[in-house]
C-alpha cells in the first residue's frame, strides 16, 4: 500500500517496492469491489445465515443447531458415503480410461483426428441434456440399452431404478461425458514427453509394455495429478447429472451431499441448507488439500 | 411497462372512486400479471378465465406466466414473494404449504370481498391466517383414493372393495389374470405418497384427535397403529408384487395413460387426474372409476378429501382493485362455467351457485356421494395440521422399492416432520 502511494511519478524507480508494483493501488479496486460484492459478502452472509433459522422473510439466530440437525440427517451419512464413492469411481475411471484413450490416440492409427473429436464431443454437450438422454436410454423396459440386451437374451437390470445400481449408472454416464477432457489433458502430457526417452528405451530393448510402464506413466505424472484433482473435486460437488437422472433416488439411494443440500433448500429450510453448504465446503477442503499436497510432493521427487 | 403500470394505477384509482360511488358493475381496465403452475389443466383453465374476463373488460391486458409445480414451484413462489417480484395474481396450494409462504406479510387480505359470501367455510379455513382470508378456490374439491379400470373389473367380475382385505383379494385375482394390479409411478416421486395420504380418513375414524396431537408433537406416525397402517399398506402391496414392471421409471403421465387404457387395474391418485385423463386419453374417460382407499373395517368407509389450490393477490400489486375483481370473477358461478367449458368437471365446486354439467365422467359421479353424506369424508392431514415433512415422497419410494420397511419408514418420517415444525416455529418441538 505505502509503496503504491509513493509511486506518484513514474520516474521514481529507485526503491525495490516500486519495481515490484508499477501500478497504483486503486487499479485493484474494481476487481476488489467485484470480489467483495460477489464473493466475500455472500460467503460471510452465508456463514451467518447457517447459524439461523431462515425463512427468506426473517431469520432467527439458533447457534449451531443447523449443523447438529444436518449431521443428524438420516440420509446424510448415506449421502456422504455416496459422494466419496462417486468421486473415487469417476476420477479413477477417468484416469484409467483417459490414459488408455490418450495412448491410443497419440499412436499412429487411422482417422486419429476424427476419433479425437469423437471422444471429446460429449464434454461439449449440456450435462442436463446428457442426463435426460441417458435416463431415456436406461429405462428398465423401454430403454434402448435393455432392449439391445434383450436381443441377446439378457434381461438388463433397472439401471436407474435399482437402489443398488443407480449411483454407479450415473457415475458411468459421468465418465462417458467427462473422459474426453481427461484424454485431452493426457494427450498434451504425452506429446510433451521427449522422444529421446523412448529411443533410449528401444536401444535397451524395452518391450512396448515396459515402454508404457517405465517411461510413459512416470513422465505423465503432472497430467495424472491434474486429471485426478479436477475430476475428484468435480465428483465431490457433483449435482447436475444426478439431479437430471435420479433426483437422488430411488428413495435416497443416489443422494450426494449436493443433492441433500438442494432438497433442504427446496423444502424451505434455507438456514439448514446454508449450513449444509458450509459442511460441503469443509469436506472438499479436508479431502482435496491433502490430496493436492500429496500429488505435488510426488511430482517434486521426480 | 412503466406506462402500462401507470395506466393500471390510474385505472385502479378511478375504479376505487367509482366503487365508492356504488358503480360495482363498472368495466375494468389496466394490466394484470398472473403466475400459474404448469399443469396442462391449470394453464388451460387460467387462459380460459383470462379470455372470458378480457371479453367482458376489453381494456384489460393480462399476461400469464407459467412456473413448474412441486418443490421447484415452491422455491419460485417463495423467492418471488421474498423479493417483491410476484405477479399480481398467482395460484398456489392451500393448507400447510400456504402457511409456509408467510401470508400475513406477503398477501392481500380478501376477507371483506363480497364474493367470499359464496365460498364454502371449509375452503376459507385452509387459506386463512391471522384471522384474515387470503384466497379464492382455483379448482373444485378433490378426493384422494384409488382409480380403477372399469373394463378390467367387468372382465374379472370384481366388486368395489369396502375393506383393505377385499382390495388385496381383488389385486390377487387381477395378478392371477396376468394383469398389472397396482400402478406406481416413481419417476414422479410425489405420486408415491397416495397410499399414506389417502388413508387419513381411516386414521381419523380410529383416532379423531390425531391431527391436533400430531401438531402438538404428541402423536407420531411410528407409534400410532392407525397412522402406521398407511405405510404398511404400501409395503403389503409392494411385497405382493402387484406393481407394474417399470414402476421405478414410470411417470405420472404414464400412470394416467395406463389406468385409462387398462394397462393397469388400480392407480392410487388424487381426483385431479380426471382432468389429465380427459386431456390426454379422452376416448377412455368413461373406462375409469374411483373409490376411496378402503380401511380395515367395512363400517367406516369414506373419502380423504383435498382442498383445491387457491388464487392469491400479492400484497405489493400495482393494481389491487383489478386483481380483486379478477379473483371475484374466478370465484363466481360464471367462472365455474368457464372452467367446465375449458377442462370439464373434476369434482364438486367450493363456490355457491356453481354447478356441474349434467354428463360428468364416471370417476366424478363415483366421488360425489362421498361429499354428500355427513361423516363420509374427512380432510387430508395437510389441511388440519401445518406440519408436513418434505421427504415423505422419497421415504415412500424406499418402501415401494422394498429397501425400507413400514415401521422404520414411519420413524424416519417423524424425524423429517420435526424439521418442518421447527422451521415453522411451532410450540412443543
Amino acid at each position: 500500500m505505502s509503496a503504491s502511494t509513493m509511486a506518484g511519478s513514474p520516474g521514481q524507480t529507485e526503491t525495490r517496492a516500486i519495481k515490484r508494483s508499477p501500478y497504483p493501488g486503486w487499479f485493484f479496486t474494481p476487481a476488489a469491489i467485484v470480489y467483495t460484492v460477489l464473493f466475500l459478502a455472500p460467503t460471510f452472509a452465508s456463514l451467518y445465515f447457517s447459524l439461523t433459522r431462515w425463512t427468506l422473510f426473517d431469520a432467527t439466530f439458533i447457534g449451531l443447531d443447523n449443523f447438529a440437525q444436518f449431521l443428524r440427517e438420516p440420509f446424510l451419512i448415506k449421502g456422504l458415503i455416496n459422494t466419496v464413492i462417486y468421486a473415487v469411481v469417476t476420477s479413477g475411471l477417468k484416469v484409467v480410461v483417459g490414459l488408455l484413450l490418450a495412448v491410443m490416440l497419440t499412436s499412429q492409427i487411422v482417422a486419429r483426428g476424427y476419433l479425437r473429436s469423437v471422444i471429446f464431443f460429449p464434454v461439449l454437450v449440456s450435462t442436463v441434456g446428457v442426463g435426460i438422454t441417458f435416463t431415456v436410454l436406461m429405462h428398465p423396459t423401454q430403454g434402448m440399452i435393455n432392449e439391445g440386451l434383450a436381443i441377446f437374451g439378457i434381461t438388463g437390470p433397472g439401471w436407474l431404478t435399482d437402489p443398488n445400481l443407480a449411483l454407479y449408472s450415473v457415475a458411468l454416464v459421468d465418465v462417458w461425458k467427462g473422459v474426453g477432457l481427461a484424454t485431452v489433458i493426457y494427450i498434451a502430457g504425452l506429446v510433451a514427453i521427449p522422444r529421446d526417452y523412448y529411443e533410449a528405451a528401444r536401444i535397451d530393448g524395452a518391450t512396448p509394455w515396459q515402454n508404457f510402464w517405465y517411461v510413459t506413466l512416470p513422465l505423465c505424472r503432472p497430467a495424472t495429478s491434474t486429471v485426478i484433482t479436477l475430476s475428484f473435486i468435480g465428483g465431490l460437488r457433483t449435482f447436475d447429472l444426478i439431479w437430471a437422472m435420479t433426483k437422488g433416488g430411488p428413495g435416497f439411494a443416489s443422494d450426494t451431499i449436493a443433492s441433500v443440500i438442494y432438497k433442504q433448500y427446496q423444502a424451505g429450510f434455507y438456514g439448514l441448507s446454508t449450513a449444509g453448504n458450509v459442511v460441503l465446503f469443509i469436506l472438499i477442503a479436508v479431502l482435496v488439500v491433502p490430496l493436492t499436497m500429496f500429488l505435488n510432493r510426488k511430482q517434486g521427487h521426480e | 411497462m412503466t406506462k402500462t403500470k401507470l395506466i393500471a394505477l390510474m385505472g385502479a384509482s378511478t375504479l376505487g372512486l367509482m366503487l365508492s360511488a356504488g358503480a360495482v358493475s363498472a368495466q375494468q381496465s389496466g394490466y394484470l400479471s398472473i403466475l400459474v403452475d404448469n399443469g396442462p389443466q391449470s394453464i388451460a383453465t387460467m387462459e380460459a378465465w383470462a379470455e372470458a374476463y378480457k371479453a367482458k373488460n376489453p381494456d384489460v391486458t393480462i399476461d400469464i406466466e407459467v412456473r413448474p409445480g412441486g418443490g421447484e414451484g415452491d422455491n419460485i413462489v417463495k423467492t418471488r414473494l421474498a423479493t417483491g417480484a410476484m405477479a399480481d395474481v398467482f395460484s398456489y396450494n392451500s393448507g400447510s404449504l400456504f402457511q409456509a409462504i408467510n401470508p400475513t406479510q406477503n398477501l392481500l387480505p380478501l376477507t371483506t370481498e363480497p364474493f367470499q359470501a359464496g365460498v364454502q367455510e371449509s375452503f376459507k379455513s385452509v387459506v386463512s391466517a391471522g384471522g384474515e382470508v387470503y384466497g379464492a378456490p382455483f379448482a373444485p374439491a378433490m378426493g384422494g383414493g384409488i382409480f380403477y379400470n372399469k373394463p378390467i373389473y367387468e372382465e374379472l367380475g370384481l366388486e368395489i372393495p369396502k375393506t383393505w382385505e377385499e382390495f388385496m383379494a381383488n389385486n390377487e385375482k387381477i395378478k392371477a389374470a396376468g394383469k398389472v394390479a397396482v400402478i406406481q409411478t416413481y419417476a414422479d416421486t410425489w405420486t408415491s405418497q397416495l397410499f399414506v395420504l389417502s388413508d387419513f380418513y381411516n386414521v381419523l375414524a380410529q383416532e379423531p384427535d390425531f391431527a391436533e396431537k400430531f401438531t402438538a408433537n404428541e402423536a407420531k406416525f411410528a407409534t400410532s397403529p392407525a397412522a402406521l397402517r398407511g405405510f404398511e399398506k404400501l409395503q403389503e402391496a409392494a411385497e405382493a408384487g402387484f406393481f407394474n414392471a417399470d414402476f421405478g421409471a414410470a411417470t405420472y403421465s404414464d400412470g394416467v395413460r395406463m389406468i385409462a387404457t387398462g394397462e393397469g387395474a388400480h392407480y392410487p391418485m388424487l381426483t385431479f387426474a380426471i382432468g389429465a385423463i380427459a386431456e390426454t386419453v379422452p376416448d377412455h374417460l368413461n373406462d375409469v372409476g374411483f373409490f376411496a382407499q378402503p380401511g380395515d373395517s367395512a363400517d367406516s368407509n369414506g373419502l380423504t378429501t383435498w382442498m383445491p389450490d387457491s388464487v392469491y393477490v400479492a400484497k405489493n400489486t400495482a393494481s389491487p382493485d383489478l386483481a380483486k375483481d379478477f379473483v371475484a370473477f374466478i370465484a363466481s358461478p360464471e367462472g365455474c362455467d368457464v372452467r367446465n367449458e375449458a377442462v370439464g368437471a373434476t369434482g364438486p365446486y367450493m363456490v355457491a351457485g356453481c354447478e356441474l354439467p349434467a354428463d360428468v365422467p364416471p370417476s366424478v359421479s363415483d366421488m360425489l356421494p362421498y361429499f354428500e353424506g355427513q361423516g363420509q369424508n374427512a380432510p387430508a392431514l395437510e389441511f388440519l395440521s401445518p406440519v408436513k415433512g418434505p421427504a415423505l415422497e422419497q421415504i415412500l419410494v424406499e418402501v415401494g422399492t422394498g429397501s425400507r420397511d413400514a415401521a422404520s419408514a414411519a420413524a424416519l418420517y417423524d424425524e423429517d416432520v420435526r424439521k418442518q415444525a421447527q422451521q415453522l416455529g411451532l410450540a412443543g418441538w
